[in-house]
């Protein structure tokens, strides 16, 4: 048992870290607009494990007051979490609804072609930093 | 009430002057109701620093749950400060807002505008007014979700990428952020800061708070755009409509620095010395890089809303430097530097915005003689100039002064020589301004222009107007930033 639990644990623990970084690098590495929020979800998704798997005891309950339940899952990360999903939805929406914008402006949400549309008015001021 | 429901109160009324700003839709009425949410946020603030000053801490159960189960807001003299400063910002900026919003702005979106304006206010308070980590987190997403409308807002079609880079770089900051919290959380089981300090000592390792600590710091480095993080924000500040450049000019950065202040100093410092150590050497090196990298770039610029974001980097640069140092002096240099950056910047980004409502650019090379036609604008911008230079008899040169008196109190002699230096820089970019609107002949474009609508001089008059006061007798904001600091290092053994 200890020794199931223990591997359970690495294993999540593995798979929180491959999905913040495997968005992290979607973010950097991609060029499309969407793509990037692909990458940024993913990435926020990864927090949801991160407080969500420690929180997780096997054979735990809900917190219900009751004699025949003794072991309790801590309910605290599943409020945070929901709290965090929300503003996760929020940022995604607000995201996508300017990538149509951009799309609309520019007609495309490509990162670099829009850097080169702009890029004549853009070249002149001189990004030192 | 005040006395009573005073911390809730200064975050509740902006929300709902959002929430009722958005469904009156009427431009005028909305703008009003702004104004109106944010005087009474500005009242309440005054009333809590008041209080703090005689009692210390003033600390808020919502819903009257103790602190281990519910949210606890807790006001003391360091976000005592920042709540007075924002909300007297905003008050400012809303009287400033209603010509230039006008001009700049479609009228079935302009609601929607002071709507978002009072959102991120409300963010921006709660930020600074709560005392539970994950709450932080909520109102640093309030603010930052409006903040990208009020950046995409802008006229300019650059505007939208700008919102979207900062959309980007700002969700990685918060994430950040909450990932640093959710450690700090599995090592304390707590999220109340006050209850996190008590059990951080009872800690065996302290690896996981060491790795707690870089996430939060990372996470809000990325918010107060801490050099070389800062990509993001002179295209946001350069392309958002002008009345909201001044707000998230002198606020934005300036509540994600008081919270960078509250969890080195008032969170980590007390069991880890680690706010003092590693920390400390890194901000310093990053602070230096800000104050000379940012002010050169600066002087390239040829948009003075750029030039004047690239400058928002470099002075963001000095306060965080004062935290570094972490003596008394030098966090007080740093809140000074809060307090009047704020004033400066504010004033400046108001004369840009009254240039722009006149002349329609805001452009160097067409901006010629400007300061002939419109004389009060081009004085105020001329004063907060001077006052980011760190003239003497501009409040500037106050906060550089604690700066300085911070770095030989550390022993880092080399340090205030650098920032007299970086300050040489701040004459040439703020040089190059003066000289294109005083000393040259008025072209085509400027010469028939009028001066500014009175009611968006009056906030831009006060504001340069309190630089030079602050300048001359600073023992008022002094004495304010005296305390913070005095809290903040009280925190650590």
């Amino acid at each position: 048992m200890n020794l199931i639990t223990g591997l359970m644990a690495d294993a999540t623990n593995i798979a929180t870290i491959f999905l913040m970084v495997a968005g992290l690098y979607v973010v950097i590495a991609r060029g499309n607009m969407v793509k990037k929020l692909v990458g940024l979800s993913l990435f926020q998704s990864s927090v949801y494990l991160l407080y969500l798997l420690p929180g997780k005891i096997l054979g735990g309950s809900a917190p219900i007051l009751d004699p025949k339940l003794t072991v309790y899952a801590n309910p605290l990360p599943h409020v945070l979490i929901l709290t965090a999903i929300v503003v996760g939805i929020g940022t995604l929406a607000l995201g996508l609804t300017l990538v149509v914008r951009i799309k609309e402006a520019y007609g495309t949400f490509e990162e670099d072609e829009i850097i080169a549309r702009d890029g004549a008015k853009a070249g002149e001021q001189g990004d030192v930093a | 009430m005040i006395a009573v429901h005073g911390p809730v109160l200064v975050v509740i009324l902006p929300l709902f002057g959002a929430l009722v700003a958005a469904l009156v839709r009427r431009p005028l009425l909305a703008w009003a109701v702004s104004l109106i949410a944010a005087i009474g946020s500005f009242v309440v603030a005054v009333a809590l620093l008041v209080q703090v000053r005689a009692e210390g801490v003033v600390s808020y159960r919502i819903g009257g749950w103790a602190p281990e189960i519910g949210i606890e807001y807790r006001v003391d003299a360091v976000n005592g400060l920042i709540l007075v400063l924002v909300t007297a910002i905003a008050v400012l900026t809303l009287v400033y807002a209603r010509r230039s919003v006008l001009s700049e702005i479609i009228p079935e979106r302009i609601a929607w505008f002071y709507a978002m304006l009072m959102l991120c206010l409300t963010g921006l308070l709660g930020m600074a007014v709560t005392g539970d980590a994950f709450n932080v987190f909520v109102f640093l997403e309030i603010s930052s979700l409006s903040t990208y409308v009020l950046i995409a807002l802008g006229r300019d079609r650059r505007a939208l990428v700008a919102a979207y880079q900062y959309l980007i770089v700002g969700t990685i900051g918060a994430t950040f952020y909450v990932i640093g919290v959710g450690l700090l959380y599995l090592a304390t089981g707590t999220l109340n800061l006050g209850l996190i300090v008590e059990r951080l000592p009872e800690i065996a390792s302290p690896r996981a708070l060491i790795a707690a600590e870089a996430f939060i710091v990372v996470g809000i480095a990325l918010k107060l755009a801490l050099f070389p993080l800062h990509a993001w924000l002179p295209n946001a500040y350069a392309y958002a409509p002008s009345s909201a450049t001044v707000f998230l000019a002198s606020t934005a950065t300036k509540v994600a620095v008081y919270l960078l202040a509250r969890y080195i100093f008032g969170v980590f410092g007390v069991h880890l010395g680690i706010g003092s150590v590693a920390i400390a050497s890194v901000l310093i090196v990053l602070s230096l890089a800000a104050m000379f990298i940012a002010s050169a770039a600066a002087v390239f610029q040829n948009d003075i809303k750029r030039l004047l974001a690239f400058s928002s980097v470099a002075q963001v640069g000095y306060i965080t430097l004062g935290l570094a140092l972490a003596n008394q002096s030098g966090i007080t240099g740093a809140f000074l530097h809060i307090v009047n950056h704020a004033l400066m910047k504010g004033a400046a980004f108001m004369a840009v915005g009254a240039i722009i409502y006149r002349s329609g650019t805001c452009k160097l090379d067409e901006l010629s003689g400007i300061g002939r036609t419109m004389p009060v604008t081009a004085a105020a911008l001329t004063i907060a100039g001077l006052g980011l230079i760190g003239v003497p008899g501009t409040s500037g040169f106050i906060s550089k002064y604690y700066l300085v008196l911070g770095a030989f109190e550390a022993g880092f002699w080399w340090v205030a020589l650098l920032i007299v230096a970086s300050s040489v820089i701040a004459v040439l970019y703020v040089g190059r301004m003066m000289e294109v609107i005083w000393f040259r002949e008025p072209n085509q474009r400027c010469r028939g222009l009028g001066e500014a609508p009175a009611e968006m001089l009056a906030p831009m008059v006060v504001l340069a107007g309190m630089t030079i006061w602050f300048g001359l007798d600073a023992e008022l904001p002094a004495s304010l930033a005296g305390a913070a600091a005095h809290v903040l290092l009280g925190a650590r053994p």
